[in-house]
């Protein structure tokens, strides 16, 4: 039996990783470790993770990595790469990280053409904390603090890319993929790079399940991770 | 005027970097910054969206291993410990300006010693933090430049405590002619992983026990204080900051009257002047605390000097600030 293929810049020690079976994390991992390795730019690689589920990465690549705060790893990449241009900076976070208390630094990021890489990865609520409404639940979804289902009349749901479509500069980057789709997804996440690379902010949001709080079985995470690729527009997003 | 000394101190320290969001009465810092930044195209600068922002994009530059520094005020403060407390967390050496509005809330936008707890304390932790309150123009510039040495040779994040009337104030400030002192280098670099996120109780408290050791061990190094006057006095004023330059002339001028006057002035707030300091307040007969603020100050020496018996006298004007002849009535009232 062939041993199963892992990215270069994986860090062995920190493997078997810590986010949970089902988790769409670790294909997103995955993907960009994948994309690093074939870009071969793990020597000038900063990867910087969030609070929640993101923090789980510390340690998932042989890279310099550090964990920040809530919504916080935007500016820590911006403050980064404004002094050591050469790196590649990556921002690794998630729906809450990104689009809640962290919106401000997502947006003035975009709007300042910042030359970082940020990475959203959307499971449509606060997984961490036991799966409470994120900016991306969607209409009628059950949360922990939507019991009785979320409804767009109180919150609409974001849309990220399409929010910074409104504001970026026209040689950055935008796109959504999917974990359905982790090899088109992958395609993004180089492109991503490659924008940081030539002086361009760069966005992409990850579609991902979290059968934990979803509370869902495979079957049903597959469906609903069939409704989310409905549910948001996938490909990139143009001004 | 002060605030414009600061940014000069930072570049002569050999600061590179510098991230701000305008509060007054710290702005003119980002404003000067920014002007020498068109003149020497090594100094970067970012107006963040906010001082969130300010205090990660910091936190940043620092981990790049490049000496960065913010400032703010007041409510700035309030919102910039997110970062102070992550800094703590990862020792990371940011050095901050902290210009002191008044408190509480929004309030006043030019001068109180509201911010002292804060400043010392401000993060859910141990306070593992160095405070340089200054006193003058001269020492706004001074003590910039110890600022960044001291932060990235201990790494501890480390604050220069002034006020909205030092910030504003205008005097004639030697700017020397030492080179920077800071040893800086990378400390996001291959082969390190960070967080200061833990599953184990006992993992987390093992690393605050560490850091308590570091602190403790290099606290005396640190610490640092002004006598003025204080050799046979009877009295000693306490006070810090501005205050403390206050009391200056109201010691003079109460000497003169024969009375056995001094002041004892704290510069490093944390670590508190303890360990070096105690004998020099050794044949005191009675201390006076003066602060623009309720308490703050003698809290921190009351904690510190625990045991120490000598009458101390509280005179806390919170918010509002002292001038000398206020002082000499003062001393005069609680003399004897």
């Amino acid at each position: 039996m062939t041993e199963p293929r892992f990215p270069k810049v994986y860090k062995t020690e920190s493997k078997p990783h810590m986010f949970c079976p089902g988790c769409g994390h670790p294909i997103v991992l995955k993907m960009l470790g994948e994309a690093i390795d074939d870009l071969r730019i793990a020597k000038k690689t900063i990867f910087l993770v969030d609070i929640g589920c993101s923090l789980l990465a510390w340690d998932f690549y042989d890279l310099p990595t550090t964990q920040t705060h809530h919504g916080r790893t935007v500016p820590v990449a911006v403050g980064f790469k404004m002094v050591d241009p050469k790196k590649v900076v990556i921002a690794y976070v998630g729906d809450g990280g990104g689009y809640a208390i962290g919106l401000q630094h997502t947006i003035t990021s975009c709007l300042r053409n910042n030359p970082i890489t940020t990475i959203v990865v959307n499971n449509t609520l606060y997984a961490m904390t036991g799966g409470q409404m994120a900016p991306t639940t969607t209409e009628g979804e059950i949360t922990t603090t939507t019991p009785s289902g979320k409804r767009e009349k109180v919150s609409q749901t974001i849309q990220g890319p399409e929010l910074l479509a409104q504001v970026a500069q026209p040689e950055a980057y935008l796109a959504r993929g999917s974990t359905n789709k982790p090899l088109v997804l992958k395609q993004y996440l180089k492109k991503a790079l490659e924008a940081q690379m030539k002086g361009h902010y760069s966005f992409v949001e990850a579609l991902s399940a979290c059968p934990l709080n979803w509370r869902t079985d495979a079957k049903e995470t597959i469906k609903r991770m069939d409704e989310l690729d409905q549910a948001f527009t996938l490909g990139e997003i143009k001004k | 005027m002060g605030n414009y000394v600061l940014a000069l101190a930072a570049q002569k320290a050999g600061a590179k970097a510098m991230f701000g969001y305008p509060i007054t009465p710290a702005s003119e810092i980002l404003e000067t910054w920014v002007k020498l930044s068109e003149k020497d195209a090594s100094l970067k600068y970012l107006q963040t969206e906010d001082e969130m922002a300010a205090g990660f994009s910091t936190i940043g530059a620092c981990l790049a291993g490049v000496p960065s520094f913010t400032a703010t005020a007041g409510p700035g403060n309030i919102l910039m410990q997110d970062a102070f407390a992550m800094a703590e967390a990862l020792r990371i050496p940011t050095v901050a300006m902290i210009i002191q509005r008044g408190g509480l809330s929004t309030s006043t936008v030019i001068y109180s010693q509201e911010e002292v707890r804060l400043t010392c304390f401000g993060g859910n932790g141990e306070g593992f933090r160095i405070v340089y309150s200054t006193s003058s123009p001269q020492e706004l510039f001074d003590y910039t430049l110890k600022a960044f040495k001291v932060a990235w040779e201990y790494r501890f994040p480390t604050f220069i405590l002034a006020d909205g009337y030092q910030g504003k104030m205008k005097a004639k400030v030697d700017l020397g002619t030492r080179k920077p002192q800071i040893k800086a280098s990378p400390i996001l670099k291959q082969g390190v992983n960070l967080r200061n996120c833990y599953n184990l109780e006992e993992e987390i408290g093992a690393v605050i026990t560490d850091y308590f050791a570091d602190y403790d061990k290099v606290r005396e190094k640190i610490e640092e204080y002004e006598t003025y006057r204080l050799k046979g006095a009877k009295v000693a004023l306490m006070a810090h900051g501005i205050v403390a330059a206050a009391c200056k002339p109201a010691v003079d001028k109460l000497r003169k009257k024969g009375l056995k006057v001094g002041l004892f002035r704290p510069i490093t707030l944390r670590p508190f002047p303890t360990h070096k300091a105690a004998h020099s307040l050794e044949k005191i007969k009675k201390i006076i605390v003066l602060e623009s603020a309720l308490g703050q100050l003698s809290e921190l020496f009351k904690v510190e000097y625990h045991g120490f018996n000598t009458p101390l006298i509280e005179i806390n004007k919170p918010a509002v600030g002292f001038t000398p002849e206020e002082i000499i009535n003062i001393v005069l009232k609680h003399y004897d």
